[in-house]
């Protein structure tokens, strides 16, 4: 066991932990706690990886800019305890889906020789630079960067329609 | 030592971590003094005047204060997020201050950059990442105490500081296109140079609408008046801290002077020029300004020990006069042999040295004192001006800003290609 993977698994696991926590808080606030302590376990995984800007990114806009928004509408409308109801029955479907899934993740991983690669540190983790990435999104990248960026302010344009109050 | 030696950069991390806390640990404490002291003396008052020559032991009895009151829980609250919060307001606005330098990278301790505790070359972004968590204290705060001034005093802030952020980024932007780095030691040296051989190429000349803009969201980032509206007392009591006591109230004071550090750090970096001095490397004289000014606090020090100070004060007040005379000849000695050509080479690594940390505490401190002045001088904005001004004037001037920059940014690089 060498640093980098036993602070892999230290994250992964609190990203984990934290993922379960979310589903089984039944204060709306501590879900979204638990939220965020995946976002920035999630960040730290990249930081791992060497994308820092990534990490960087991913701490901004999920765990500060939009975790912050949840936090605010559930404070907003004072949420009490959340009700527990029967499971549906459609949800042993979703078990059966996630095994497979599961299923089907381990089977790469095991199989596939560019995982084994990074398994086996075959590759080295070089670090990402902001340069680098920049020059993805706005050359390589240029049209689907935009086309995303129009997607965003139709939503928004779309949510600013729903919520008007008619005059 | 062979320890040391195999681990150069875990025990020169430790040590500069250690010394970075007790710093601004300090820094906190006595900024609470400075800040009465001031506010004082705009009101024709004197401030903490009786703990200590001048009030100066004031910060260390509040501080004792803080620890031995009752530390109350409010049976209604959320126990985990009560506790939780203060913890998260204060260690976050700790982190961010680790990857400020506040002095040259070529002043080196076993290899390794003595004036930093982290340097990573996205130290603007990630102390805005850092930062922008600074809010759930906040928030959180308010909600666990389960009461209802909290509750407004934290949804206050949150809104305000997600408003305020979006400014804030964005005023900084246009020092980025100029800077082309991230990375806050290359964005210092790109600000050396001067215009017309004496004004300093800081960022504050091209940038002064930026920097206004950064200064004013900053302010508001940091819930000070005029913005202090999370906190309002004549509304809220104390805003989202009404329910906290004893060292967690402490934490979250704390938290807030810290902040205001982190923010008067970034300013300058980015506008200011850091460490770089305002005076050209020719002026040689300028190296004697630390040691000048120091001196010059010294002797009037001096001389109020011996003409006012009685008994015990007047033995706190010497210390704190030789303190700054033995300060003072600290940093005159280096100047002095720099200027020798017969001189070592640690004799002027540690001038440089001197000279950094001299410039980067000057401007934080003149940075603080403005926020102080702020404070002493402006009344509170109402909650619908806070909003109107923050969406409707601070966000398009530092949009136009932002536009304005690109444009020549992009014109000066089509004119000198490459």
């Amino acid at each position: 066991m060498n640093l980098p993977l036993i602070v892999f698994f230290f994250f992964a696991l609190l990203a984990v932990a934290g993922a379960v926590m979310l589903i089984l808080a039944r204060e709306p606030v501590h879900s979204a706690l638990s939220l965020i302590l995946v976002m920035a376990a999630l960040a730290t995984l990249y930081l791992l990886l060497g994308a820092e800007f990534i990490a960087a990114v991913q701490m901004i806009v999920y765990a500060g800019a939009v975790m912050v928004l949840f936090v605010f509408v559930i404070m907003l409308l004072n949420m009490g305890l959340e009700e527990r109801t029967n499971f549906s029955k459609f949800a042993y479907l979703g078990v059966v889906g996630g095994f497979v899934l599961l299923l089907e993740i381990g089977h790469w991983l095991f199989h596939s020789p560019a995982a084994a690669a990074v398994v086996n540190g075959a590759e080295p983790v070089k670090a990402f630079s902001t340069v680098e990435l920049s020059k993805l999104l706005f050359r390589s990248y240029l049209f689907p960067f935009e086309a995303t960026s129009i997607l965003i302010l139709i939503a928004i344009l779309g949510a600013l329609a729903l919520a008007r109050k008619e005059e | 030592m062979e320890f040391i030696s195999q681990h150069p950069v875990l025990v020169v991390s430790i040590v500069k971590i250690a010394v970075l806390l007790f710093v601004v640990m300090t820094a906190l404490a006595y900024l609470t003094w400075l800040e009465r002291k001031v506010i004082a003396h705009i009101q024709a008052r004197w401030g903490p005047y009786y703990v200590g020559a001048h009030g100066l032991l004031q910060p260390l009895a509040d501080g004792l204060k803080f620890l031995f009151k009752e530390d109350i829980t409010p049976p209604v609250s959320d126990r985990l997020v009560y506790t939780l919060a203060p913890f998260l307001a204060l260690s976050l606005a700790l982190t961010a201050i680790a990857l400020i330098p506040f002095g040259p990278p070529s002043v080196t301790l076993l290899g390794q950059p003595l004036f930093v505790v982290s340097n990573i070359n996205i130290g603007l972004i990630f102390v805005f990442a850092v930062t922008s968590l600074g809010v759930y204290g906040v928030a959180l705060a308010g909600w666990s105490s389960n009461s209802k001034y909290p509750l407004m005093g934290g949804l206050r802030s949150s809104a305000q500081m997600i408003s305020y952020e979006v400014s804030l980024t964005i005023s900084v932007v246009g020092v980025l296109l100029l800077a082309g780095t991230l990375d806050f030691n290359s964005i210092i040296e790109g600000q050396s140079g001067y215009y017309l051989h004496f004004i300093p190429r800081w960022h504050i000349v091209p940038q002064i609408v930026g920097f206004m803009c950064y200064l004013t969201a900053a302010i508001a980032e940091t819930n000070r008046i005029p913005f202090d509206l999370p906190e309002a007392e004549t509304e809220l009591v104390a805003g989202f801290h009404t329910e906290y006591s004893s060292f967690k109230f402490a934490m979250f004071f704390m938290a807030e002077y810290a902040n205001m550090i982190t923010v008067s750090c970034l300013a300058t970096i980015l506008f200011l020029g850091g460490w770089l001095s305002p005076f050209p490397d020719s002026w040689t004289w300028q190296l004697f300004i630390p040691g000048a000014g120091l001196l010059a606090l010294g002797i009037y020090c001096a001389v109020d020990t011996i003409t006012t100070m009685r008994g015990i004060a007047r033995l706190q007040f010497g210390v704190v006069t030789m303190l700054c005379l033995g300060g003072a000849a600290l940093t005159l000695a280096p100047a002095f042999a720099a200027l020798s050509s017969s001189a070592p080479a640690w004799i002027a690594t540690v001038n440089t040295g001197v000279q950094g940390i001299f410039w980067f505490t000057a401007k934080i401190t003149a940075i603080l004192f403005f926020y102080i002045w702020m404070r002493g001088t402006l009344p509170r904005f109402r909650y619908d001006q806070l909003m109107s001004f923050g969406w409707k004037l601070l966000l398009p001037v530092s949009l136009a800003n932002l536009v304005l920059t690109s444009i020549v940014v992009l014109y000066l690089m089509m004119k000198v290609p490459g």
